[in-house]
């Protein structure tokens, strides 16, 4: 066997693909929409995805190419404003929010508890609907003049001062919310009743312990912001003054309410990408991830001290400096359970059985960056430092190494690692660990220079800026570049992979999950017989027993 | 090199000369607040590097190829522990580092001198005590602590000087104060960081900061005649304040004199201290701030009086100091709007003792 990878394929010239599977039980375009299969909507929601993220990702190439130069010269102010409100909508609400949960979570949580399906099917399909309600409400308003607010539609410029389309796009992250609210609870029924025999919490996959955390957050955070966004439009249309000062109301409390889901939804973005994190981390060190325990709880830790920590968004618009104090003081707190997960993923390194294939290089990047990303995230939760650093750069520099250094990092690993299982053959692996490598390189390029322009003070939002800046945000759109084409590579040989990838097997990558003890792709009911969890989530001897097994079984057939 | 054409070289020469990396130190806070910036990017380096570092030497000793059965290891208490306890232990002297600078930066000393700062769609306008007023820029002396109480008169808008290390959102409808003190001549950046619709990357401008002998030479160039109490003063008497507030025993309003700073009782039983968001709260919104003993029939100010009046309005009350002031007002609204030119603050009366603040009147 090669010395440098775990991948074991079945032989090529006699592999099939088998014959019944989730994808060919049933044919034609109305068994897709109108599935109740988990993984048939996972894949619903990964060509959706993709589309959405491409088009945020465009709007993020307008807006970099216009920071070339320090004038404002590519766009009026105004299309500048609509470019990165847009970028911003669209990447959180139908990229960020659903990316893992929506598609790895749908696909592999029922598989991984040994289930047949979610608990709640129609509900899952339901979901997808709003979503794509949403989304597809979000691409028309962009179409028929887009709205300037910001993603985070402060108040009263939302209420009171843009005559662009805030209400179309407040219903449309409205809708979307609810598609959340969906997933979340069906998550949470599935992973408390739908557990096979066996399964034990302290036997879940941690991936699965990361998605019951978040959808806590979906389900409790998620109400919170659609009571937000009624009240915006309860004010735009018949002005009931909540938060307007020459009513009586305060303009403050808008973004209270705003970040109450807001900071919960940052945890319900990075959750599931740690849980791949934990699943790739443990299959490419052949090893249980070291502290399975500190780092479930850790999950459940970030997701209570999540619920507390809103007002870090406020330190300088005025609240009251004793209760900076004690959100300052939160902060510290949700900052020590992410610095445990990091040294326990870091820690199943050791003394493990290496090997580097893309997602396990993805997940190392994910490392890297997400450490940069949460102590940069200790400068801002820190009340002093914030003052200076809110607002510009910095922070844009900070979520940008959080959402996309960490959590897409994240969801491209658990594609990669997860190809196999979804499709039934490998994507071409030279040529995507090259991508991975090119999406690290091009992501330091483009958001690192940015810490130092906000260190400088060069807000945020802005599309001109003094000429000093511009060295910095030369490097910075030339790694944009970089970065699209770490983007590109992985949707054409994904792509090209459906046809001409090697047939995968059961399990290549000798992962421990039960989703690798069936066959790839599933069947429609993901299992021939109900399993049995005997064993501990990440048990590599008890994988190895199971192989001796059945090489045993298959000696006499072969003789 | 010399086939590099001198357009492009000078370009060149100019792009990577005028680049900056890290911002001057041009206040007393500065340096303070970088000592912690620095000591946690040395925290940060050193985790990353103990990271990276593990990492590295892990991915090179328990490779596949070196290290083909790895070895099955639950955890250990006592390693979770350490990286529970010394992270915390770190975020925890960053937390209190970091709240005494904000502390220091949010309270303002006694000695400073107070400027204005109304922020607008897209603009930012400073009032200085003296009458002063600039747009887009802001001139202080080195040396004395300046308090800014800002407001904003739509949007949020944010006044940030990335030099002094200082930023404070200004809010519609309430005041907000930051201070600090310049301590190097020269003119630094101010933005808006709170994005503010259309024109928010064109709402900057500049602090210029001058020695204290500079700054009396631009303070007697730009006067506009008229100091902020005075324009108040008119102010006061054109939106015929005089006619209740006049200080006389039958007076429907309270007398103002004195009234910025004392302890009032309203008429909700509520005690209040009469500070700048009373009397802007009390011009604009009177029925919410009766003073105890008058009945409610001040008139809202709401829409008639822009923020720039109602900051000339405040610095008027602030410095009534009898009643006697007021009745002089009285007497000057016929001449508006040549008043007399008097310092507000210097004359002192006793002629008429000042009436106790939220005294009751038959």
């Amino acid at each position: 066997m090669n010395p440098n990878t775990i991948v074991s394929l079945p032989d090529q010239s006699t592999a099939r693909i088998p014959k019944d599977n989730y994808i060919t039980r049933e044919n034609g375009i109305l068994s897709w929409l109108l599935t109740g299969d988990h993984k048939r909507i996972a894949i619903l929601y990964l060509i959706s995805l993709s589309f959405f993220f491409f088009i945020g990702g465009a709007l993020a190439g307008l807006i970099r190419l216009e920071l070339l130069t320090p004038q404002a010269d590519l766009m009026a102010t105004d299309t500048y404003n609509k470019v990165f409100t847009m970028h911003g909508v669209i990447m959180i609400f139908f990229f960020l929010v659903p990316s893992v949960p929506a598609t790895l979570g749908n696909f592999f949580i029922p598989m991984m508890i040994g289930a047949k399906d979610l608990a709640l099917p129609k509900i899952n399909l339901l979901s997808w609907y709003l979503y794509m309600a949403g989304g597809l409400l979000a691409i028309y308003t962009m179409a028929t003049g887009g709205v300037d607010t910001g993603w985070t539609f402060t108040t009263p410029l939302s209420t009171h001062y843009v005559n662009t389309n805030v209400l179309t796009t407040g219903l449309a992250a409205f809708i979307a919310g609810f598609s959340s609210i969906f997933t979340g609870l069906n998550f949470i029924v599935t992973i408390h009743k739908m557990r096979a025999p066996g399964m034990t919490w302290f036997r879940l996959p941690l991936f699965v312990w990361a998605h019951y955390a978040a959808s806590i957050l979906m389900v409790l955070a998620t109400p919170v912001v659609a009571i937000a966004i009624v009240l915006i439009a309860l004010e735009r249309t018949i002005g009931i003054g909540i938060f307007d000062p020459t009513k009586g109301g305060d303009p403050l409390l808008f973004q209270h309410l705003f970040w109450f889901y807001s900071h919960p939804a940052v945890y319900i973005m990075i959750l599931p990408g740690m849980g791949v994190i934990s699943e790739v981390i443990s299959t490419f060190s052949r090893k249980r991830v070291f502290g399975y325990t500190a780092v479930a709880f850790s999950s459940v830790a970030i997701a209570v001290f999540g619920f507390f920590v809103w007002a870090h968004h406020m330190f300088i618009m005025g609240i009251s400096n004793y209760a900076v104090l004690i959100f300052s003081l939160l902060t510290m707190l949700v900052a020590v359970p992410s610095a445990i997960k990091i040294f326990n993923w870091t820690f199943t390194l050791y003394k493990g059985s290496i090997t580097f294939e893309t997602p396990m290089l993805y997940a190392f990047g994910f490392l890297g960056l997400f450490t940069i990303g949460g102590m940069t995230g200790v400068f801002l939760g820190t009340s002093g430092t914030d003052i200076h650093l809110t607002e510009t750069y910095f922070i844009v520099a900070h979520f940008h190494f959080v959402m996309v250094g960490g959590m897409l990092m994240a969801f491209l690993s658990g594609i990669h690692f997860w190809w196999p299982k979804m499709t039934g053959r490998m994507y071409p692996e030279k040529i995507s660990q090259m991508a991975a490598v090119i999406t690290f390189v091009g992501f330091n390029l483009t958001f690192f220079p940015q810490f130092i322009l906000g260190t400088l003070g060069m807000p945020r939002r802005y599309a001109s800026y003094p000429p000093e800046f511009q060295v910095l945000n030369v490097f910075s759109t030339a790694g944009a570049t970089i970065l699209g084409v770490g983007y590109m590579l992985p949707v054409l040989y994904l792509l090209w992979s459906l046809k001409y990838g090697e047939i995968a097997g059961n399990n290549p990558w000798q992962a421990t999950g039960l989703e690798w003890q069936t066959q790839s792709p599933p069947l429609t009911e993901n299992f021939t017989t109900m399993p049995v969890m005997d064993h501990e989530a990440y048990d590599y001897e008890w994988l190895e027993k199971q192989n001796q097994a059945q090489q045993q079984e298959e000696v006499p057939h072969a003789g | 090199m010399d086939h590099i054409s001198p357009t492009i070289w000078q370009f060149l020469v100019k792009w990577l000369t005028n680049f900056a990396l890290f911002p001057p130190e041009a206040s007393k806070i500065a340096p303070q607040m970088d000592a912690l910036y620095f000591f946690m990017v040395l925290v940060s380096l050193i985790g990353l590097t103990i990271v990276v570092l593990l990492i590295v030497s892990f991915s090179i000793l328990y490779s596949k190829r070196r290290h083909p059965i790895a070895v099955q290891i639950e955890g250990s208490t006592l390693l979770e522990a350490t990286w529970t306890i010394i992270p915390l232990g770190l975020f925890l002297v960053m937390f209190v580092w970091g709240a005494l600078i904000y502390f220091r930066v949010y309270t303002p000393p006694a000695n400073s001198m107070n400027i204005y700062v109304v922020g607008k769609q897209w603009m930012w306008k400073a009032e200085h005590p003296g009458g002063q007023h600039e747009i887009n820029a802001l001139h202080i002396p080195t040396g004395q602590p300046i308090q800014l109480t800002l407001i904003s008169q739509d949007v949020f808008h944010s006044f940030s000087i990335p030099a002094f290390r200082v930023k404070r959102e200004a809010i519609p409808g309430r005041y907000t104060t930051v201070w600090f003190e310049a301590t190097t001549p020269g003119t630094y950046h101010l933005f808006c960081t709170q994005y503010c619709g259309t024109d928010h990357s064109h709402m900057t401008g500049d602090i210029v900061v001058l020695t204290p002998e500079e700054f009396k030479k631009w303070l007697a160039s730009s006067t506009s005649g008229a100091s902020l109490a005075q324009n108040g003063e008119r102010l006061f008497a054109s939106l015929s304040c005089a006619a209740c507030h006049n200080a006389r025993p039958d007076a429907r309003g309270p007398s103002l004199a004195n009234v910025y700073g004392a302890k009032l009782t309203l008429a909700n039983g509520e005690r209040v201290t009469a500070d700048e968001a009373y009397l802007r709260q009390s011009i604009l919104n009177p029925s919410e701030h009766i003073t105890q003993g008058y009945a409610p029939i001040m008139p809202t100010y709401q829409g008639q009086v822009s923020e720039e009046g109602v900051i000339a309005l405040i610095e008027y009350i602030k410095n009534l100091d009898s009643d006697y002031r007021i009745q002089q007002t009285l007497t000057t609204t016929d001449l508006l709007p040549e008043s007399e030119r008097t310092a507000p603050a210097g004359k002192t009366s006793t002629k008429q003792g000042p009436v106790a603040k939220g005294t009751v009147k038959p």
